[in-house]
């Protein structure tokens, strides 16, 4: 097939990945079930659920509902703790020949260091993005991702643990007035590159029970409804930061949408809430994307990046 | 857990039971690999279809070989959109489904004396059961009951399942007035074990009289799901684990069956306190 004829490598950082489309964080547990559908080192890399130091039940039910074309959760991180996962996750990831993007969580500056540091000393870890879209019980609750100095304070934290020794993918939220300072705080403080976008709050009142329908109250919005919303955040921080690799996430459920991510400026895309639809979407959607890709006359993904900048 | 699959399946028929749907897919790779207890998950609407996640129904039954291949019956009760979108299916027309799914009711390996309890469309996940039971030497005795006459699925060829099944109706409408607690407590002196598919809170109630006399009961809960393969961690539940440790557990990997007496049902909708990895 002539599909394999284009170069599908994404670069991120120090590492080159053979495939330009990975899982997205929380959307593909640990790899384990998705395994069932398909190889996982047949697709870019697998990025895992984000990761806390202790293990955590996560929220009460109801965790979502569902939307027109998307859903909201608010799963509260419910995770093994890092311990367990370096323990029994990783090696498996590992032993599958799949690349895999450790995802980290934190409630504090030091808690995403002390996870870096655990990480670092892993093997078998390709990167690690630095979930960023969790409250800071340091300062009032307010998330992370959503102020320009703790932003940065998390992230040069995670730098100094780790060095240069692994790629650091900073996770971004949408939920801001200027992505691209955040993507600028981020990169200045050592992130080689941004993973956007993470998910939009929502809300949804149930009208029979007259009040809000998760346990949580709030959720976080994610699929197809939120793609444009994406593409708008991925071009703007292209636009501010051409040379910033972006691993660009929000409602992809076919190859066309990875494409449109791409040529706002995404180097690699995750598929996240697609997999709950369908369970092979992450290959479907590489397959999709390479036979688009050289439809439209590329050589390879790199060359579309960006693409829709020009004049 | 057998390994699942995912496939387009043919519907062969669509039939009105009653309030409910009964729908015969081809599903050659599914029917070989379903257990009872297993349910399938169906994906909604066309392909540009708003609806994003799929819908979870229990396998009413399961035939590796008939004259159109190995088929899936499901009985679906049309209660939302995406229910509503599935009984308008035709013959001929092809829907995308993932299964089996979840785990499967244990079938113990003496002739025991067993109880089955259904309630609404929960009685088609026991016929597949009472027929492997019986297979078994065991004593089926099955009870099924609803709100009135029309949401009672207990079809003729499904009493061939069971030594003797009876129906109970709030209304009255059908069978003996009451609802399926009612008479449990009388037929427990000659039971060994409860098999129990139905709303929560049935399954709650014939738990606690099951766990009052020490019968092990098998349940088999609804809880909301947007994967159904245990990816996303939306349809957890308090459950006990052999350690006596409380935990939030998916109910579509580890369940959708759970002995009932280590249901925390009480707690279902919180984190308890003392929960594994639970709020300080
Ligand atoms: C393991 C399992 C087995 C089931 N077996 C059957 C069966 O045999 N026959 C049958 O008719 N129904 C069954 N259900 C319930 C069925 O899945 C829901 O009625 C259906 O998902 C509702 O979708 P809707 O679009 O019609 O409703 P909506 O209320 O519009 O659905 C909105 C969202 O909520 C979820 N949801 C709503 N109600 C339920 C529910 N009761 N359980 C789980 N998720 C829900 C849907 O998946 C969807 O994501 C089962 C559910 C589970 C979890
Ligand atoms: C159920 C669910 C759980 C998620 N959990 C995480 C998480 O643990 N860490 C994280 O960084 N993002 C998490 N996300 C966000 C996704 O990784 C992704 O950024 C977002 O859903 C947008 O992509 P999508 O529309 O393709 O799903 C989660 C999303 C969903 C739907
Ligand atoms: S429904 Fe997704 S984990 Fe159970």
């Amino acid at each position: 097939m002539s599909i394999n004829q284009i170069d599908q490598s994404a670069k991120f950082g120090s590492v080159t990945f053979p495939f330009p489309i990975f899982t997205a964080s929380g959307c593909a547990a640990n790899g384990k079930e998705l395994s069932q559908f398909f190889k996982l080192s047949d697709i870019g890399a697998v990025v895992t659920k984000s990761v806390m130091n202790n293990p955590r039940s996560g929220r009460a039910t109801p965790r979502m509902a569902e939307t027109a074309s998307g859903m909201l959760n608010a799963i509260g991180l419910q995770g093994p703790g890092i311990d367990s996962f370096l323990e029994n996750d990783l090696p498996w990831l590992y032993e599958q020949g799949a690349r895999t993007i450790v995802s980290i969580a934190g409630e504090s500056v030091e808690e995403f260091a002390a996870l870096a540091r655990k990480v670092r000393q892993a093997p078998g870890v390709s990167a690690i993005e630095v979930n960023i879209s969790c409250p800071n019980v340091e300062n009032r609750g307010l998330v992370f991702a959503c102020d320009p100095v703790s932003a940065r304070n998390v992230i040069e934290a995670v730098k100094r643990s780790i060095g240069n020794t692994l790629p650091i993918i900073a996770k971004l939220s949408p939920d801001v007035t200027d992505i691209s300072i955040i993507a600028r705080e981020v990169h200045a403080a050592g992130a080689d590159a941004v993973a956007m976008i993470n998910t939009l709050l929502g809300m949804v009142i149930d009208t029979k029970k007259m009040r809000p329908l998760l346990a949580n109250k709030t959720g976080g919005l994610s699929g197809p409804a939120i793609r444009p919303v994406a593409v708008r955040a991925i071009y703007q921080v292209h636009a501010a930061l051409p040379q910033l690799p972006i691993l660009g996430m929000g409602g992809v459920m076919s190859g066309e949408d990875a494409f449109e991510l791409i040529l706002a400026g995404a180097s690699g895309v995750s598929v996240g809430t697609a997999s709950f639809n369908d369970p092979s979407a992450a290959p479907r959607i590489q397959q999709e994307l390479a036979a688009l890709i050289e439809q439209r006359g590329f050589n390879s993904v790199a060359e579309a990046v960006g693409y829709a900048h020009r004049d | 857990m057998t390994t699942p699959v995912q496939t387009q399946c043919e519907v062969i028929s669509n039939k009105r039971v009653g309030a409910y749907y009964h729908i015969t897919l081809s599903a050659d790779k599914i029917s070989e690999r379903a257990k009872p207890g297993n349910f399938i998950a169906i994906s909604v609407g066309d392909e540009k279809s708003s609806m994003l996640l799929r819908r979870s129904f229990a396998i009413y039954q399961a035939s590796g070989r008939g004259p159109f291949g190995g088929t899936i019956e499901i009985i679906v009760s049309a209660n939302g959109p995406g229910t509503r979108w599935l009984v308008n299916r035709t013959a001929h027309e092809k829907i995308d489904v993932v299964g089996p799914l979840g785990n499967s009711f244990g079938i113990p390996k003496e002739p025991v004396r067993a109880l089955l309890i259904g309630g609404g469309y929960g009685s088609a996940a026991l016929f597949s059961l009472g027929d492997a039971l019986r297979q078994r030497n065991c004593r089926v005795e099955m009870i099924v009951g609803a709100a009135t006459a029309d949401k009672i699925f207990a079809p003729v060829e499904g009493k061939r399942s069971v030594h003797s099944l009876s129906i109970f109706t709030e209304d009255g409408s059908m069978g003996t007035q009451g609802r399926v607690t009612d008479p449990i407590e009388s037929l427990l002196d000659h039971t060994d074990i409860i098999y129990a598919c139905g709303p929560m809170g049935m399954l709650q109630a014939i738990s606690k009289i099951a766990a009052k006399r020490g019968i092990p009961c098998q349940s088999a809960v609804e809880e909301s799901m947007a994967c159904g393969i245990g990816i996303c961690m939306t349809c957890v539940l308090p459950v006990i684990g052999d350690d006596g440790q409380t935990r939030m557990v998916r109910s579509c990997t580890e369940g959708p069956i759970f002995e009932g007496s280590k249901v925390r049902w009480d707690a279902i909708g919180t984190v308890p306190s003392g929960t594994y990895g639970g709020p300080k």
